[in-house]
């Protein structure tokens, strides 16, 4: 428009601009999950070494069949340290079954550094548990409403029927493989992907494991006998418990390192302050 | 240029490991620290409330078929008190083993076995969970705690059974380490709250609290208090032992032990 002298040759910069990504709510009960998750697994593998054998079934104990076991075997002078899945024994001696706790080789399933407290008190361990517990349900309770309230569920998180499309779900399957990432106005909202598993999470593995933990309570499957029925008895739902954090562990490290390749900061700023920059698209990169 | 480098990682390997440990220490320090713990430990009354709560007086426990029976019932804590009196009774086959009721009663009991064997009984078939994460299945034969507390009588201010046991899971110089446990009266009077003789369609064994043992099946191992001696009715247990309410309260485990 303006009549410059230099001929408009460059191709217009990438332009940046502010948008208003995350709610308070949204942000201040993330930020609270993350403490409660992060407690609750060390407290929670605290409380498993106080006994590291997984069943299936109503009961299961030392006498009976465990499908999933860390343990420790003494071979002359030296202590090895296993993890044995089914058929499969897999030498852990350092990690699981035998690590360094106070500068000596120590007979415990997971490490000192991946338990609450780092030496065995499983007292301890439970009230950490329980504490964090408590605060991750009310913490949920408090998002949930929030989300079908103001309609975040809704509006964010699930996906419209193009995003569905196979075609479109291939396409970001490899734009996710290659660590290729959203710009304009398609960065406004989430992708696919990212919509199924923060629903996998909010909706799934979160309740599961809540559920399965309630039902290792004597009293509460007093209260609800269908509980245990729910997930193939007691010792089941622990093992599920167990499988489950595993899961969620595994979806923090993916969300982390997507965190990361998509733009540490302007990720990280607009979950503390709801401001997220997106760049529109310009031809130079 | 290799030593550089091997030296930059030996320095980032160091300061990893130093941060490790500083969190591990800062970790501890926080479990240590008198304060959070008794933040930590409110969380035990919203546990009894909201479970009482949510919990009938007389929910039972589920209730399970022969079918389900463990094959083998893991033992655990004592299997064999280690005490001379212990061994005598044991000898006789219990015939000298006197249950005594007292504390706040109206009439206090001196029960043989036999005694306890005419009171009306109660078998069920229940799910044992311990504190650990373990579980078994077992079949229990014995009286209702209700009907031996109602030939005592409870006196006003009862609020508190307390179980009394012969064996010494842990003998501490100072002669501590004798087992006891304590339930409240909303427990004590619950339908499958039994003093089990029986086991598995047999007399309950040495290994699992012969001659007598606590179910009180809404709660976990730790509070099915074996080789019972006594039993003492308390308008609290502050007094007692560590004055928490039982062997492994006073020692850092939950006094209600519904989860």
């Amino acid at each position: 428009m303006s009549t410059s002298s230099i001929p408009n040759t460059m191709p217009p910069a990438a332009r940046q601009r502010f948008i208003r990504r995350h709610s308070p709510t949204v942000r201040a009960t993330h930020w609270l999950n993350v403490l409660c998750l992060s407690f609750l697994l060390l407290s929670g593998l605290q409380i498993f070494n106080a006994h590291p054998r997984l069943y299936w079934g109503q009961y299961g104990a030392d006498p009976d069949a465990a499908f999933l076991s860390i343990g420790t075997r003494q071979t002359g002078s030296a202590s090895q340290g296993f993890l044995q899945v089914g058929p499969l024994h897999i030498e852990t001696t350092g990690f699981l079954g035998v690590s360094d706790e106070g500068g000596s080789a120590t007979a415990r399933a997971f490490p000192a550094w991946l338990t609450i407290p780092s030496y065995h008190d499983l007292g301890a361990g439970r009230r950490w548990h329980f504490f964090f517990a408590w605060l991750l349900v009310l913490n949920g309770l408090l998002y949930l409403a929030h989300g079908f309230w103001r309609g975040h569920f809704r509006r964010d998180l699930v996906p419209s029927s193009g995003q569905l499309a196979p075609r479109h779900l291939r396409h970001e399957v490899l734009d996710h493989a290659r660590l290729r990432f959203a710009r304009g106005e398609e960065a406004r909202r989430y992708n696919a992907l990212q919509k199924l598993s923060y629903l996998v999470v909010v909706f799934g593995l979160l309740p599961l494991m809540v559920l399965t933990g309630l039902t290792m309570s004597p009293g509460l499957d007093a209260a609800f006998h269908f509980l245990p029925d729910l997930f193939g008895g007691r010792a089941s739902a622990r093992t599920i418990h167990f499988v489950t954090a595993f899961l969620l562990v595994s979806f923090v490290v993916v969300h982390v390192v997507m965190v990361i390749a998509s733009g540490l900061w302007n990720n990280l700023r607009s979950m503390l302050t709801g401001q997220y920059a997106i760049t529109d698209e310009g031809t130079r990169p | 240029m290799t030593t550089r480098q091997s030296s930059r990682r030996n320095f980032l390997a160091r300061l990893a490991a130093g941060a490790g440990a500083l969190a591990l220490t800062g970790c501890d320090r926080l479990v240590q620290d008198d304060n959070v713990d008794a933040v930590l430990r409110q969380t035990e009354k919203l546990t009894l409330a909201g479970q009482r709560a949510l919990l009938s007086r007389h929910a039972l426990a589920r209730e399970y078929t022969e079918a389900d029976l463990s094959p083998v019932f893991r033992a655990n804590g004592t299997q064999m008190p280690d005490s001379n009196e212990y061994a005598r009774l044991l000898e006789g086959s219990f015939m000298d083993w006197r249950l005594k009721v007292d504390g706040l009663v109206e009439r206090p009991q001196s029960l043989s076995l036999a005694e306890l064997k005419r009171f009306p009984s109660r078998t069920q078939i229940t799910r044992h969970d311990c504190v650990e994460g373990w579980s078994a299945i077992g079949k229990w034969h014995g009286v209702p705690l209700a009907h031996v507390l109602d030939a005592a009588g409870l006196k006003p201010g009862a609020r508190y059974v307390v179980l009394h046991c012969a064996d010494d899971l842990e003998k501490a110089l100072d002669g501590s380490g004798r087992y006891y446990e304590s339930i409240d009266l909303i427990d004590a009077y619950h339908p499958q709250t039994i003093l089990a003789y029986g086991m598995n369609g047999r007399d309950l064994p040495v290994r699992h609290g012969a001659p007598l043992r606590l179910r009180v099946e809404r709660q976990l191992g730790y509070k099915q208090a074996k080789y019972l001696m006594r039993i003492e009715v308390v308008d609290g247990f502050s007094t007692l032992f560590g004055g928490k309410g039982g062997f492994w309260e006073d020692r850092g485990y939950e006094w209600y032990a519904g989860i």
